[in-house]
């Protein structure tokens, strides 16, 4: 896979949580009207792998699915994915430290060891160390 | 057993505190000894637990947060001789052999390739977007 799309409610509160708190770089900034930018961001260990932070807009749905897609995205309705990384205690607590909301600390599992977050708009995701 | 996981707690929390102490303050001379000192660590212990989580040394962690924020910076244009200081090094000539030997390229080559993406971006702004995506927003029409 080479692009995925994350619907964030705010692209520029996205952008802070995605870089300045989970630590991703900006991949892809282009500007394509006052409002709207074609923002992607990555990381180095992963190349060629690029989130879309997509703002839920009308200029993408209609006016209600925009609407329903906010408030289901609010709720945290959307488990997007899981993120790996090499040591799931040093990053929880990074993560923690720069105010990264955790619904559930480390916890063994058969495949690793654990943890889930949200990002600023709801989207949940899995921090896991694998076996 | 509450004990052994307060404890292992609380290294973690020493080692972020001593990783984020060195993404905050990159710029400055950062002596790594006082890293150790106020991590609660011998320098020898210190180095060698850093380096089991993070797989870099406090140094070179230092060192590549250093390249990195440099590569930030001339992404948006800053001129190489800025970016150099502001990024904590002291001498022009050590920094750009640095970050030729670690990113493959000059910095003023990699500023020069960034304005040219620049300009194309402006330019040609389709040619960064994948055609699917485009459609659906509608900017392929425009």
């Amino acid at each position: 896979m080479t692009h995925v799309n994350i619907y964030v409610l705010n692209q520029e509160s996205a952008l802070d949580f995605y870089t300045n708190k989970f630590g991703l770089k900006i991949i892809t900034d282009v500007p394509m009207s006052k409002d709207t930018r074609w923002l992607t961001v990555g990381t180095p260990e992963q190349p060629g792998f690029e989130i879309n932070l997509t703002p839920i807009t009308e200029e993408l749905f209609s006016k209600e699915t925009a609407e329903a897609l906010r408030e289901l995205v609010k709720k945290g309705t959307f488990g997007v994915g899981i993120f790996t990384c090499n040591d799931i205690f040093a990053t929880y607590e990074e993560l923690k430290a720069k105010g990264v909301e955790f619904t559930k600390p480390p916890k063994k599992e058969f495949y690793g060891t654990e943890a889930l977050f949200k990002d600023d708009s709801g989207n949940w995701f899995s921090l896991a160390q694998l076996n | 057993m509450i004990n052994e996981q307060y404890l292992k707690i609380y290294f973690y929390r020493r080692l972020v505190q001593a990783k984020l102490f060195i993404d905050a303050h990159y710029a400055d001379n950062i002596d790594l000894g006082n890293i150790a000192d106020e991590a609660y660590f011998s320098k020898f212990h210190f180095i060698r637990q850093f380096k089991s989580i993070y797989r870099k040394t406090p140094h070179q962690y230092l060192i590549f947060v250093r390249i990195e924020k440099a590569m930030e910076l001339l992404k948006t244009g800053v001129p190489v001789s800025e970016v150099c200081y502001a990024v904590g090094f002291e001498s022009l000539s050590s920094f750009s052999a640095l970050f030729k030997r670690i990113v493959g390229i000059t910095p003023s080559t990699y500023l020069t390739q960034h304005q040219k993406i620049k300009v194309q971006i402006v330019k040609s702004p389709l040619n960064f977007i994948p055609a699917c995506f485009a459609e659906k927003y509608g900017w392929l029409e425009k």
